[in-house]
């Protein structure tokens, strides 16, 4: 990569702000890491000495010989040249690059402070320059939970690597050896006589050396971190308490109009005849814009139907409901989300293909002294961030620019252009601050629409999804049936298990008619089972998608975990055992297990099996702290139970238990929740923690109330509250979460602890009431109780 | 039609179809995006603003109908209870996302206004219409508890 390649030459184009305060994005170059020249000099009053002034480098007066390339650009992760991530000011501020998206999961802060760390830089110095979408960064796709896990290692070679060029200056201006100087806290020292230069004052010199090699860095050891593992506070949050900061849906520009969109109501329906005359007798309303109509394989196409473009979003609005379409059926007109999981429930209950096996399934099956079968089903979801998608595009001549709420910018640049037909350099991508994501915001459709209607309109247009809109046009998470039937000794011990997984893949978004789940979701709590028994087997059946089928937090994690952690309790109490004592057993002895060993496709996340292989140790120890730290055993009052599940995923391990209680009539409450998460390295435990109380609540908001449904190919849900989340009063009066202490390399904490809730959820409810639910939601958009029949145990 | 408001103590001249709501004048009119849009039909309380003090929901409440009204955004949103939610909402790192804050905070800041000391039932009854899908509830509950102490 060189620099006309990545448009960064000092002096080129810069874009515009995305946002207020630290939001600015600024141009980056590979040599200069300052922006202005103004002369000035900063006086340091040293404890114990007499003051100190630091002189003012002039670095063109300094000869050095001319630097080579940078040899950072490819090391694990991608590109560590400092310069891309770094950029020093005069005055000293620290602008560091976060090219992942800010979606609440505190990911300005957890870059900035492996940056920061490394570079011993000034905390209060640190600013966030949001990256545009652009290949120089790498990966840029905010999903599955690796924001830290892709760029740990190359962020701290970058901060380092700058720290070592701003020590290495000082050492030319002193014209000592480096080794006589140090770096702390954004000052470089002279060891013999404690004089100091600040970063500011050294960082146009420090550009004129050479980038030091990989094998020349020298990172931290982990006992001098400053600001990783440590609960370093937000740096977004004081924007939020006061309004600012600048989301998807909040972007202005000069001129704008805004546009909501009418679909149409079935995923490949067309547009027929459309008669506007009352949406255009709107006051405010401005014109309407057919879209063209979507064609199969969905992709991140447009879906279609006709925009009405107005002065404001009130108006649009308006003018949409008074518009009148002709929708024409599509392929999709006859799916029945109803019906649908009866055939998917069909397809459970017969032989699938072999995706995992061990020992001999049917001998062990068939020589078991007892056996146990169970099958379940949990519906489609939607995302339903508090922000809906919304995106704003403006053309100059051929050229497109964006800001929008997408957790992929580089995605949704290739869409741009794949779809427009524009070249991608004409193309930029501003990632703005997402108001929530949950895989939602992977897919730049809404991005599109902007740019379609933009085109046609002539001015910026600002496209808003209504909570309507979000609802029933989303990719949304898939619909699943599953069967497990297992076997056990005359003592009760697990001998065979066989689980079938049943559902849409996401590739059907992607491909038509594929109907086949993939390795990729098999690997998300199915293939990768953590369980011993020595006849093992793992089938899938086929089934297509009818609607967009698309990621949800943790994605086939959630029907995978839901159904084999509450198996592995109906295991437990056919064996008349205590859930956690069972839950051990299943797991075994302390191993570490590759399934590819057993006929397994298994991408493991996308990581390496040798540096993050399945521990069943780190799951067995998680199940007895998050146990230990609920008491496990105790005694509880009268229609109170303790629920608990382990899974492992995004290479984290988790174990939640739950406690209900349940009145007579149904009515449930939700005491404690008692969390344990190893994630390896952490990068900011506070934060972590936040995540497990949110992906925790998420999972039981989806098993308690989210469903959606479809009929004639239309989802029926619209809105809060026939799409129904959980609010306040019904979240857990406590929630504790440990951390387990670990040097091991970092994993995710975005996605994981979704999957365990909704079995511990229904372990704790079988253990209360002696029901055992196996088909979600538990209550539903409408109801306010369990529904308790008789009791399935004497 | 042209409609005065007093918004954060400032009055401002409204040009907007009658009926628009609050909300939306808010955010396309005077560009104060603080302010946010969740579901339309009052349901997740993240256009919260406050009207004469009161916690009110600005999606469906037409900007006319507050002739003479005091509005205040969570721009504008001062006094020893914003101060002490503020202070504790950063101190405890509250917010995730952060999208629907403004709205939770502006409740937050009517419910400590109206009682010093709340109770669980009292932050589940001022705060149950304020949804967050990132579910910072825990945090919210423990923020208004140490803001009142």
């Amino acid at each position: 990569m060189f620099l006309h390649d990545i448009g960064i030459i000092p002096g080129g184009k810069k874009t515009d702000a995305v946002g207020k305060d630290a939001l600015s994005i600024t141009n980056l170059s590979r040599r200069g890491f300052v922006v202005g020249s103004s002369l000035f000099v900063v006086g340091v009053a040293l404890a114990g000495c007499s003051s100190y002034e630091e002189p003012k480098i002039d670095p063109d007066a300094i000869d050095l010989p001319e630097a080579g390339p940078s040899p950072l650009t490819e090391v694990k992760g991608g590109d560590a040249t400092p310069a891309l991530w770094i950029a020093i000011e005069e005055d000293g501020t620290v602008k560091i690059t976060c090219h992942r998206s800010e979606m609440g999961q505190q990911v300005w802060t957890s870059m900035a402070q492996i940056v920061a760390d490394e570079l011993e830089a000034d905390w209060d110095k640190v600013q966030i320059v949001q990256a545009e979408g652009h290949e120089r960064y790498g990966d840029q796709n905010t999903d599955g939970s690796r924001s830290v896990r892709y760029n740990f290692h190359r962020l701290r070679l970058a901060g380092a690597a700058m720290r070592q060029m701003l020590t290495e200056a000082a050492a030319v201006y002193w014209k000592m050896q480096p080794s006589e100087c140090s770096a702390s806290q954004g000052l470089v020292s002279n060891n013999q006589n404690s004089d100091t230069l600040s970063y500011g004052n050294l960082a146009k010199l420090a550009a004129r050396l050479q980038v030091p090699g990989e094998a020349d860095i020298t990172v931290k050891d982990p006992k001098d971190w400053r600001y990783i593992n440590k609960e370093i506070p937000s740096l977004t949050i004081p924007l939020i308490t006061r309004g600012e900061g600048t989301f998807g849906i909040d972007v202005d520009k000069p001129g704008m109009v805004y546009a909501v969109i009418a679909r149409p109501p079935q995923l490949f329906g067309r547009t027929g005849a459309v008669r506007d005359a009352d949406t255009l007798a709107v006051p405010g309303v401005l014109q309407t814009v057919k879209l063209p109509d979507a064609k199969p394989p969905a992709l991140f196409q447009a879906l279609g139907g006709v925009a009405v473009v107005a002065e404001d979003t009130w108006a649009a609005i308006q003018g949409r409901n008074a518009l009148e379409v002709d929708w024409i059926d599509g392929p999709n007109a006859g799916y029945d989300s109803e019906a649908f999981a009866e055939q998917m429930q069909q397809t459970a209950k017969r032989s699938g293909t072999v995706r995992r096996k061990r020992g001999n399934i049917a001998s062990g099956l068939s020589s078991a002294a007892n056996r146990i079968e169970a099958e379940y089903y949990a519906p489609h979801l939607s995302q339903s961030p508090m922000e809906p998608p919304a995106a704003t595009a403006q053309w100059d001549g051929d050229k497109l620019e964006c800001w929008a709420c997408v957790q992929d910018p580089q995605a949704t640049r290739q869409t741009l252009s794949d779809l427009l037909k524009i070249d991608k350099e004409n193309i930029t991508v501003n990632a703005t601050w997402l108001g929530g994501a949950f895989g939602r915001k992977s897919k730049p459709d809404f991005v599109v629409e902007a740019a379609l209607i933009a085109k046609e309109v002539g001015k910026p247009v600002k496209v808003t999804w209504t909570r309507e809109d979000e609802v029933r046009h989303g990719y949304y998470h898939s619909v699943s049936a599953q069967r497990l039937e297992a076997g056990m000794d005359g003592n009760g011990k697990c001998t065979s298990y066989l689980h079938r997984t049943v559902f849409p893949p996401i590739a059907s978004t992607f491909v038509p008619g594929m109907d086949v789940p993939t390795d990729g979701e098999m690997g998300l709590g199915a293939t990768d089972v953590p369980f011993a028994m020595p006849n093992l087997q793992v089938e899938s059946g086929n089934a297509k998608g009818h609607l967009r089928i698309g990621w949800l937090r943790s994605v086939s994690n959630i029907y995978h975990a839901f159904a084999v952690q509450s198996f592995a309790a109906e295991m437990a109490h056919a064996a008349g055992r205590d859930q956690k004592e069972y839950l051990l057993e299943l797991i075994g002895d302390a191993r570490t297990i590759d399934p590819g060993d057993e006929g397994a496709t298994y991408p493991n996340y996308d990581a390496s099996i040798e540096e993050y292989p399945i521990e069943t140790a780190r799951l067995t120890n998680v199940v007895n702290m998050a146990a230990d730290m609920a008491k496990w055993g105790r005694d509880l009052p009268s229609g109170h139970g303790l629920g608990i599940a382990v899974h492992r995923s995004f290479l984290s391990y988790i174990a939640t238990v739950i406690e209900v209680a349940v009145s007579p009539d149904g009515s449930m409450t939700i005491p404690g929740i008692w969390l344990a998460l190893d994630a390896g390295t952490v990068i900011n435990p506070r934060h972590a923690k936040a995540q497990m109380e949110g992906g925790t609540i998420y999972g039981l908001s989806n098993a308690l109330f989210g469903e959606i449904t479809a009929k004639k190919g239309a989802v029926v849900q619209e809105n809060f509250p026939s799409w129904r989340v959980l609010r306040m009063g019904e979240a857990p009066r406590a929630f504790e979460v440990e951390i387990v202490k670990s040097n091991s390399a970092p994993a995710g904490v975005g996605e994981p602890a979704t999957p365990p809730a909704a079995p511990a959820l229904t372990n704790a409810i079988f253990n209360a009431t002696g029901h055992r639910i196996r088909k979600l939601p538990i209550i539903g958009a409408s109801g306010s109780k369990l529904s308790l029949p008789a009791k399935e145990t004497a | 039609m042209a409609t005065t408001l007093n918004i954060n103590g400032k009055d401002e001249t409204i040009d907007a179809a009658p009926g628009t709501p609050l909300l939306w004048v808010l955010r396309d009119h005077l560009k104060m995006t603080g302010t946010k849009f969740g579901c339309g039909v009052a349901q997740c309380g993240a256009c919260t603003v406050h009207v004469d003090g009161a916690p009110t929901r600005s999606c469906i409440t037409a900007h006319d109908s507050l002739d003479g009204a005091k509005v205040t955004t969570i721009e504008g949103v001062q006094g020893r209870a914003a101060d002490a939610i503020r202070e504790v909402w950063v101190k405890n790192d509250v917010p995730q996302c952060g999208y629907c804050q403004s709205g939770q905070i502006m409740a937050a800041t009517a419910l400590l206004a109206e009682n010093s000391s709340p109770s669980d039932e009292d932050i589940d009854a001022a705060m149950s219409g304020n949804i967050c899908r990132c579910a910072t509830y825990m945090s919210i509950r423990r923020a208004i508890k140490e803001a009142a102490s």
